[in-house]
């Protein structure tokens, strides 16, 4: 049976992982291809690096790590940040990069999705949502860009079905509501969107313990469940987690 | 040494990280010479059939590849172009193994592409699976199938269908999954096949 995947996600800027990671036995927790080594091996079944970096340069120092961590880890992984364009996504993929992740610029352009998906396939085209409760919108979410700042006015079910139809390959969900509070995730939230569009969504935002993965694989229908914090921290530890879940009966890569 | 087959067919990367990771030697090469005088070969591939079946062609790799003798590699899409044909776009293929490569049905409620850590069951006995361990997971990413059939090495099972997660006749090997992207289980696999 397909796995449900457990993903951490990962902070980089100028070419270093950020956002207090706290590892003990990480010589250098700003190097993400050991940091990035270490969680494949704790079984992380993908990865997630979001670039924060703000420079111009950046396109540069992002396909160096991406190749960095490329050539140190045997697991997918994503790459997110400020992509524009079909040359930036071009040099991350032909860098080792298996899925990139878009946010504002397909908001920007839906047909930079059908593009990308055209010439790289529909598998690597992730598709970020950040989304926030508004009574506005008839699914009752509306979507934010530019991480989180700015409104679009843009009910999320019928974005999430738009870029569906563009040829995103994956949905990453962020709940902005539940993001940071470690109460759980958006369950409501992941199960409309989940199970009104034909591909993956990965929910993010809200995980705190063990029981909300559970929660999000059953009754939020996620296909997969992105944390940071929490596995930056060692609160949730990945094999603990995979043990949980495993004993609850959810189908899970151990390793 | 191994030989990489060098076509248009998408992002070839992981798979010499894969190779480096083991401290193989390798090259990439389209050169039907280099190809013949490989030890082994790798035909890995992302992306859609009748293009890289069209360059395959118009390089006159196609005839190459089906008539090597070593230690074959056919990954992903690789797998699938050694099939007969595939219904991707109609597309005739190298006919090393007499299947059709066919599309999963979305309307047995499953989500295409099948993405993601999966099961496989194998026969044992194989030196490819080597030291793997039964329902060992790994990494899958395709929207197209090769049905089960006698060459059937590996099984898989998605979308309420069963289909070949591996096939293999003499030389040749294919895997549906992506062994440089299925950690453990898979570099262990690909070491399998470079002590073939």
């Amino acid at each position: 049976m397909l796995a449900k995947r457990i993903i951490p996600c990962l902070d980089v800027k100028d070419g270093r992982t950020v956002k207090g990671v706290n590892f003990i036995d990480l010589i250098d927790a700003g190097d993400a291809s050991e940091l990035a080594k270490l969680y494949s091996d704790l079984g992380a079944d993908e990865l997630v690096f979001l670039d924060i970096t703000a420079t111009v340069e950046k396109r540069a120092t992002l396909a160096k790590l991406v190749k960095k961590v490329a050539s140190s880890i045997n697991i997918p992984f994503t790459v997110g940040g400020g992509i524009n364009t079909i040359e930036d996504v071009e040099v991350l993929l032909s860098s080792g990069a298996d899925k990139i992740s878009i946010n504002s610029s397909a908001f920007k352009d839906p047909n930079l999705i059908s593009n990308l998906a055209n010439n790289f396939g529909t598998q690597c085209v992730v598709c970020a949502l950040d989304v926030k409760k508004d009574s506005r919108f008839k699914s009752g979410y509306q979507c934010y860009i530019h991480g989180g700042r700015i409104e679009t006015n843009r009910d999320a079910l019928e974005i999430a079905k738009e870029f569906t139809d563009k040829g995103a390959g994956e949905i990453l969900l962020t709940s902005m509501d539940k993001d940071g509070t470690k109460d759980g995730f958006a369950l409501d939230l992941n199960a409309m969107i989940s199970q009104s569009v034909t591909i993956p969504v990965i929910a993010s935002g809200g995980a705190g313990k063990c029981e909300h993965f559970y929660d999000v694989f059953t009754q939020g229908k996620a296909d997969a469940a992105l944390a940071a914090s929490i596995f930056h921290f060692g609160e949730i530890s990945i094999p603990d987690l995979k043990t949980y879940l495993v004993n609850k009966g959810i189908s899970i890569r151990e390793i | 040494m191994i030989a990489i087959v060098k076509y248009n067919a998408g992002n070839i990367q992981s798979v010499k990280y894969a190779l480096e990771r083991l401290g193989a030697e390798f090259v990439v090469s389209d050169d039907p010479n280099v190809l013949r005088n490989a030890d082994k070969i790798i035909f890995p591939g992302v992306g859609e059939a009748s293009t890289a079946m069209n360059y395959l062609k118009q390089s006159r790799l196609d005839e190459v590849l089906k008539t090597l003798t070593q230690p074959f590699l056919g990954i992903c899409l690789g797998l699938q172009l050694m099939c007969k044909t595939s219904v991707e776009n109609d597309t005739k293929c190298l006919d090393i193994f007499d299947y059709q490569v066919t599309k999963f049905d979305e309307a047995k409620g499953d989500k295409i592409p099948h993405m993601g850590w999966n099961q496989i069951t194998f026969d044992q006995e194989n030196p490819l699976f080597k030291g793997i361990s039964q329902n060992s997971f790994v990494y899958f990413v395709h929207s197209y199938y090769v049905p089960l059939g006698k060459e059937t090495l590996a099984k898989c099972e998605y979308a309420q269908t069963p289909f070949s997660a591996a096939l293999f006749k003499d030389n040749y090997y294919g895997v549906q999954f992506h062994p440089e992207k299925s950690g453990v289980i898979g570099s262990k696999l690909l070491k399998n096949f470079m002590e073939l």
